[in-house]
């Protein structure tokens, strides 16, 4: 019970996005306990991008074939991981929907321990030391984790690394399973749009938008972005009905780490403040110059956000088209 | 339709955190506990789902000590049948809780255990799936959509860029996304009448935890940021800053 497996996530035989980032996770962990990595991705055929796992740290890559898992299927995942799991000492996947499922399901079967949402790892003697926020990100736990441990990393938690080594490539055996839940499909929305939670840059909108209409001057500037933006939003326009619950940040919504974060009318409620206050960079733009915002803001524009998105999308745009 | 719903107490989302003496966990003073507001989804779907089936019944369980009991009061105002308090501590190790809701609920002839997607307080986010592998039973979590009907249910969640739509035959436990319903607020008829309704006791001890707090910290604060200028004179500026000084633009 040595190794570290990383479980990666593929969609529509493609790997996702964070392959990389968990693959460092693992290669951290396995350097410190001087062991080695082992990468699982389970599909219905051909997986895209296998042959740069090596390169990302991955010492073997296992590949468990069933039709099942064309989509996800958490009960063959959990059986094909449950007839390996002796040989590893932490099963780390990503943080994501899929990932936050899987990683508890794994827990009980393991008979381990698993810890979600972890922002940093390291071995501690015969323990695992796991970082994680908590209270939505209002404060930080650490926590050690011993026997077999499940740790689901917070996507962008880890920058890839380089191992500079091949890794082999063989066929993991998938056990028998009863398949409790049956995953009929992803049905896309019918805006394409993407989710707060992966989005370089993220737009929020406020009580201070005054209608939900002027959700369009906040669309209009995540378009200027060129497909790397996302629309945001606190609670209190959820609540109201202006926008899906999908887009909210904090306490009871996302906790997001974007490398920008644009705050439109947003005043500043500290659950909202703990849902985006990993953003890399935050701007905010409101009318009151005491909003809580500003105190959180690295940069702020007091103003009537009528007269300033404009502005500030015609100005994105022209710096995106340099 | 025999539906059980868990439930956590938790410090209401807008509290200050602010960490207690041992710096391990917080400081409770001062602050108001709500019930989870994710498990308040899962109390409407099962209290929605009796009513639409004409029969049955509706049970609020908690694994906690005697402060939950208020909190599955609030449940009971709402219109759930009956309350069993889990008396005890429970673990940092969310198997350690899983297991003993789990040893409570196996006998209990549940069609469905419902839970909230995860508590605001520890971000545990595990305990359902938990509890669902340890009963064997099919799971689904984060649902905002679930129907019933013929003894299967169709549920849908988010997932990144779309949403997962997935079914399985009851018994069954899914952990409840905001999205799926509007959860009722006590009414004052409900309040009174939450004060006759059963809530038995049942002393309990979580198994031993393989999960240890080490210390519970606030977050690094944000340097202070500073104010570009008023209205949109300050864009240039600001775009400026964005791309020279934060270089994300």
């Amino acid at each position: 019970m040595t190794a570290i497996l990383a479980i990666l996530e593929q969609r529509n035989g493609a790997l996702r996005k964070g392959s990389v980032e968990l693959l460092a996770a693992a290669r951290r962990l396995a350097d410190q306990a001087g062991t080695t990595v082992d990468a699982l991705v389970c599909g219905a055929g051909d997986v895209a991008g296998l042959d740069a796992l090596g390169a990302a740290g991955a010492d073997r890559v296992l590949v468990a074939t069933a039709a099942d898992f064309s989509v996800y299927c958490p009960d063959g995942i959990v059986a094909t991981v449950a007839a390996v799991a002796p040989q590893y000492r932490a099963v780390l996947v990503s943080a994501t929907a899929t990932g936050k499922d899987l990683a508890p399901r794994l827990a009980a079967r393991l008979g381990g321990c698993c810890g979600m949402d972890v922002t940093a790892v390291d071995i501690d003697g015969a323990n695992i030391r796991a970082v994680r926020p908590v209270y939505a990100g209002k404060a930080i736990q650490t926590v050690m984790l011993s026997g077999t441990v499940v740790l689901a990393v917070r996507p962008g938690a880890y920058a890839g690394v380089s191992a500079a080594k091949a890794g082999t490539r063989e066929p993991a055996n998938v056990p028998t399973y009863f398949k409790r839940l049956t995953v009929t499909g992803i049905r896309a929305p019918e805006k394409a749009s993407i989710d707060v939670a992966e989005a370089r840059v993220i737009i929020a909108g406020g009580r201070g938008l005054g209608d939900p209409k002027h959700f369009a001057l906040l669309e209009e500037l995540a378009e200027a972005f060129g497909g790397e933006a996302a629309v945001g939003a606190s609670r209190a326009v959820v609540d109201a009905g202006w926008i899906e619950h999908g887009a909210q940040v904090g306490q009871t919504g996302k906790t997001v780490a974007p490398e920008l974060y644009i705050a439109v009318g947003v005043s500043g409620a500290i659950q909202h403040l703990a849902g985006m206050r990993t953003s890399k960079v935050i701007v905010a733009v409101n009318r009151d110059k005491d909003a809580p915002i500003f105190k959180v803001a690295d940069y702020g524009i007091v103003g009537d956000l009528f007269e300033v998105m404009p502005a500030l999308t015609a100005a994105v745009r022209a710096a995106k088209a340099h | 339709m025999k539906i059980a719903v868990c439930l956590r107490r938790v410090p209401d989302t807008t509290s200050k955190i602010v960490i207690g003496a041992g710096g391990k966990a917080i400081d409770e003073a001062g602050l108001k506990f709500v019930p989870n507001p994710y498990d308040e989804y899962a109390l409407e779907a099962a209290i929605a789902l009796k009513d639409a089936a004409g029969a049955g019944e509706t049970v609020v369980v908690a694994f906690g000590p005697d402060n939950v009991q208020e909190t599955l009061r609030t449940a009971l105002a709402m219109g759930i049948d009956r309350a069993v308090h889990l008396q005890g501590a429970p673990s940092a190790d969310g198997l350690s809780n899983a297991r003993v809701l789990a040893d409570h609920l196996k006998d209990g002839s549940y069609d469905l255990v419902l839970f909230g997607k995860l508590a605001v307080d520890d971000y545990g986010q595990q305990t359902g799936a938990m509890v669902a592998e340890l009963l064997g039973l099919p799971c689904a979590t984060a649902i905002t959509a679930l129907e019933v009907a013929d003894g299967r249910a169709t549920v849908a969640r988010e997932v990144e860029g779309g949403v997962e739509h997935a079914g399985c035959s009851l018994p069954a436990v899914f952990t409840c996304d905001k999205g799926l319903n509007t959860p009722r607020l006590p009414s004052l008829k409900g309040i009174m009448a939450a004060k006759k309704k059963p809530l038995d006791i049942v002393p309990v001890t979580a198994p031993a935890g393989k999960v240890e707090i080490v210390s519970l910290a606030l977050p690094a604060e944000r340097a202070a940021g500073r104010i570009v200028g008023e209205g949109a004179a300050a864009v240039p500026a600001l775009i400026q800053l964005l791309t020279t000084e934060a270089k994300v633009l």
